[in-house]
């Protein structure tokens, strides 16, 4: 262990000079091996936020319902009856390309132990995933096992997957974006924490043995991918749902004893990060040996068996003389709950080997005492040149039916059912809502009430603004859960970018953080916790920037709840919101140009608030029968998704907006301005919304009825829209699976 | 009345069934632990939906070796009503006490949606209280349901009207397209011969709320309290009217 720390060993570590400095100065002398390999992870961009820290800290993170924000294992918010959701957002973004059916498989068993960790039982699921053109085969490979790994890992572990979203764009292809959102219920008053307090109290180690495999994962998720990336596929972890759910169960049995000081999953640098921030939070040291740790394999090394990333395991903190208890749970379940070492009073973590000393770091040099950088931020120089779009230079738009079909077949707008029909969205029988129909929806048994979910992120208006497309993402994501009859009450983000380290880059992250607070904080809306994905870059190409928020919104009677489809014919349609002449950023242009380009949609979070109030209040009161937010495709696309599953059609007539007018129908139809949403609401009830519209100066305006087996549209009297609904249902429906399908009959 | 639910460490629709029992029917239940060696004096078992043992193996191939099924065995001899959805009737297969066995789905993914299924027999005690031929909406979740026996045994169920449930269209008919995974003659589920073991693949404790998108399931249980009704106190004695 005396190998001698040369640029080679550090760059191996994805450690600088001056980190290495930094080092020598905490620790007074050269470090071993392993404390080398310690700092490496404790300090790579995945755990230590290096990067981002300094912006995030400007994130809103209180409110009257937060029970706990960042720096656990996942925040939470009072949802009355004495109950608290627990939840998070996580990405598993590099390994999910390297090896998609177990990259996406662990990122789901990573955050479902975060969410059972705080001693919440995980009822729902959600993934915001993004990919190249399906056109690809390469993409078709890794979407079809990101869908696998995900389905495989959820099901066997019966979590229901009741929602998220999925978008694709060329940028995506090399780099694909796996985010994965979980939440769970516990009682307020009895949240865990992962802490470990206590000097002796034993430390325990729990769950699957340690083997070899993801060693360094955390480190190759902080470096961009190259063409060797295959090569690192020994650093990605195979998951085991099997062992998650004896964890699962038996430690939410344990959790019932309040023989538990703290408790922590084992996620990215494993053993070393449970670790020492488990003795960082408590105040405490904490002393290990790691000849005995279970391990699957021989001849471990201390630094492998610290590095290694093995999943489902966990380390807890028990307290004193109730050891024999705990052990009981565990064999219940078939664990072996293993005795490794102890809290200690020094602030130190002490690694040894047999009882000899192989590594002692202080606890708070490795977490809070990590290097922050306030990395050089630049405009892009693309910008200016994105953003202007002259409509003149594209020529002619093309007919409005051409237009629809197109997007109504593009994958980012097609029904995502040949995924969702891949999860078991059912199980524990809270689903209220489908996926599919809007907003994931599940019920709090044992309540009145139901929890409304959504992620989103449109990554083109990132790219064109950052600042603008973040706050979008959370007028998005806080519109979905309102639209549902969901007071948003929560959020938690997970920050998707390319190489921080160069400044136009950084740029981009500033700007989106600023935006995505400025917007939260004008809705009230927390952010709890999250989770940020850099170097989501290939061969010097990055992904759109894709800073994806969670919101989690709280309905107060369940059996109130709005779903995005038509329910009658005769019932009025009413557009909230106005339309505007806003093609930047579109899938139109995207799709029938080939174009990201343009000013992205405007927003005023005064009116965008005012909205979602009016949603909610307008669900209370029973008075909405289905609503359906305005989103990519524009104003065309979302009254047909609100006649697909329905079985009816729709006829309506709008005002034009805009110059030029040969532009007027397509933008008309397919602009894709905020703040929109579409509702149907009974005949008899629609003075009423109307008047509930303008006390909230909400612009509102009735713009036809449900009903037929068409969708028909008119701009000023004029039909520019008039197709079978069951044909465009066809389109939409099969869209996906039709890419899939062309692939088996090629293979 | 009495449920009893078998809980596999590997179960993960326990607490679904058991709700189904205790807050929507309001009958007694209680979990039973697989190490357990008594079923506690319930009237009816219920084999849960999950993945037993992680099912790694073949889909309930270890679970047939829990403590448990002893139990559950001997009281499906004594003519107790046994019921096993999904993984339970995957169990089911595995322990013997029906025949046949499950392959993968033909697409090869696991699928999870609403189906239609048409209750094809009314003489078991978990379709008593169904009308002949009654078309039931209910989800399946499942990645190996691709019933299969070999034909002569297949002949016989056909025989014996031990096929209980088909998947059908929404109207009722047997078409390959209602088949969701490619099970011989669209067999959802089936019975053994004495008729008080009933084994489906669609999850009918999942839709006994309109609340969550369909009461058909509710059914299900209501037949086992009927056919219990039927006959007081043992589950021998009620049983043994059911087979007259």
């Amino acid at each position: 262990m005396t190998e001698p720390i040369t640029d080679a060993v550090l760059e191996r570590h994805g450690l600088t000079r001056e980190e290495y400095q930094r080092i020598l100065d905490i620790m007074g002398r050269t470090p071993t091996i392993t404390e080398l390999g310690i700092f490496s992870v404790m300090w790579s961009e995945h755990c230590s936020y290096k990067s981002s820290r300094v912006h995030l800290k400007t994130l809103p993170t209180t409110g009257p319902r937060v029970l706990q924000g960042p720096g656990e294992n996942a925040g939470a918010v009072d949802i009355g009856d004495g109950l608290a959701a627990v939840f998070k957002i996580e990405s598993h973004n590099h390994p999910s390309f390297i090896e998609p059916y177990q990259g996406a498989a662990t990122g789901v068993g990573g955050i479902i132990r975060d969410i059972f960790t705080m001693g919440a039982r995980p009822i729902a699921l959600l993934n915001s995933l993004r990919f190249g053109s399906l056109d690809e085969p390469l993409v078709r490979r890794t979407m079809a096992g990101v869908v696998a790994g995900i389905a495989g890992y959820g099901n066997s572990i019966g979590i229901p997957t009741v929602g998220g979203e999925i978008a694709f764009d060329e940028s995506y292809t090399g780099n694909p974006l796996v985010n994965v959102f979980c939440l769970g219920i516990s009682r307020a008053d009895e949240i865990i924490k992962g802490t470990a307090s206590g000097v002796g109290n034993a430390v325990y180690y729990v769950g699957a043995k340690t083997g070899r495999d993801g060693i360094h994962g955390a480190t190759m998720a902080s470096a961009e991918f190259d063409d060797k990336s295959a090569e690192k596929r020994p650093a990605v972890q195979v998951g085991d749902p099997f062992m998650e759910k004896l964890l699962l169960e038996a430690c939410l049995e344990v959790m019932k004893t309040d023989a538990l000081v703290g408790i922590q999953d084992m996620g990215a640098a494993g053993l070393t990060c449970s670790t020492c921030e488990m003795g960082a939070r408590g105040g405490a040291g904490v002393e290990i040996d790691v000849a005995l740790v279970p391990q699957r394999e021989t001849g471990m090394t201390p630094y492998e068996i610290m590095l290694s990333e093995s999943q489902e395991r966990m380390l807890l903190v028990v307290k004193k003389g109730r050891e024999a208890e705990v052990e009981r749970i565990f064999e219940k379940w078939d664990l072996h709950a293993v005795r490794i070492g102890e809290v200690t009073p020094d602030n130190r973590m002490r690694v040894k080997d047999h009882g000899v000393v192989v590594a002692e770091i202080p606890n708070r040099a490795l977490t809070d005492e990590a290097p922050v950088y306030r990395r050089p931020t630049a405009e892009p120089a693309y910008l200016a040149e994105a953003r202007a779009l002259n409509l003149a230079e594209l020529g002619t738009p093309g007919a409005a039916r051409d237009v629809f079909t197109r997007l109504l077949a593009s994958p980012t707008i097609a029904s995502k059912r040949w995924v969702y029909t891949q999860y078991d969205h059912m199980v524990r029988t809270n689903t209220l809502v489908l996926p599919g129909m809007g907003a994931g929806v599940v019920r709090v048994k044992g309540t009145a009430r139901a929890l409304a979910l959504s992620t989103d992120c449109n990554g083109r208006f990132v790219y064109l603004d950052p600042y603008r497309g973040a706050q979008l993402a959370v007028a998005e994501a806080s519109r979905n859960v309102a639209c549902a009859g969901g007071q948003p009450i929560g959020a938690t983000n997970c920050l998707n970018f390319a190489n921080p380290q160069r400044p136009e880059i950084m740029w981009q992250f500033a700007q989106a953080v600023q935006g995505m607070g400025d917007a939260c904080r004008t809705l009230g809306i927390p952010i709890t916790g999250g989770n940020v994905s850099l170097y989501n870059e290939t061969d010097g190409k990055g992904v759109l920037p894709t800073p994806v928020l969670g919101v989690v919104g709280l309905i107060e009677h369940a059996d109130r709840v709005v779903r995005r489809t038509f329910r009658s014919a005769g019932d009025a349609v009413i557009l909230l919101g106005e339309n505007r002449h806003e093609l930047g950023g579109s899938e139109y242009l995207k799709v029938m140009h080939g174009l990201i380009r343009g000013e992205v949609p405007s927003l005023d979070l005064a009116r965008e608030a005012a909205l979602q109030q009016l949603l909610v209040d307008g669900a209370a009161a029973g008075i909405i029968r289905s609503a359906h937010d305005c989103a990519e495709g524009g104003l065309a696309v979302t009254l047909a998704e609100c006649s697909f599953d329905s079985s009816q059609g729709v006829d309506v007539d709008v005002q034009g907006v805009g110059a030029p007018a040969a532009w007027r129908d397509v933008a008309t139809l397919f602009g894709e301005a905020a703040s929109r949403v579409v509702v149907s609401v009974s005949p008899e009830h629609v003075e009423r919304v109307l008047a509930m519209a303008a006390a909230a100066t909400v612009p509102a305006a009735r713009i036809g009825v449900v009903g037929g087996d068409r969708i028909r549209v008119s701009v000023e009297g004029v039909r520019v829209l008039d197709e079978p609904l069951a044909a465009m249902e066809q389109i939409w429906s099969t869209a996906i699976e039709g890419y899939f399908e062309r692939r088996l009959a090629v293979a | 009345m009495k449920f009893a639910v078998v809980v596999f460490p590997g179960s993960n629709c326990d607490h679904d069934a058991y709700h189904a029992a205790k807050d929507v029917l309001r009958e007694d239940a209680e979990l039973i632990w697989h190490k357990d060696t008594s079923l506690k004096g319930a009237d009816v078992v219920i084999l849960p939906g999950g993945f037993a043992h992680g099912d790694y193996l073949r889909t309930g191939a270890i679970a047939r070796f829990s403590p448990i099924m002893q139990e559950v065995k001997a009281f499906a001899a004594a003519g107790g009503p046994v019921l096993g959805i999904c993984n339970g009737f995957q169990i089911l297969l595995e322990a013997g006490l029906l025949p046949g066995a499950m392959l993968r789905n033909r697409s090869l993914h696991f699928r999870c949606e609403h189906v239609h299924v048409r209750v094809e027999q009314t003489d078991t005690p978990f379709t008593a209280a169904a009308t002949p031929r009654q078309v039931l909406r209910i989800p399946i979740a499942h990645g190996e349901g691709n019933y299969y026996a070999e034909p002569e045994v297949i002949e016989r169920l056909e025989r014996n009207r031990q096929v209980v449930f088909r998947y059908v269209t929404a109207s009722g008919e047997e078409t390959d397209a209602a088949n969701p995974n490619g099970s011989v003659h669209n067999i959802a589920g089936i019975t053994n011969d004495a008729r008080n073991v009933v084994g489906l693949m669609p999850h009918p404790e999942r839709a006994c709320e309109l609340a969550v998108g369909s009461a058909d399931g509710l059914v299900v249980f209501q037949s086992a309290l009927k056919a219990l009704a039927l006959a007081p106190a043992t589950v021998s004695a009620a049983v043994s009217v059911l087979e007259k």
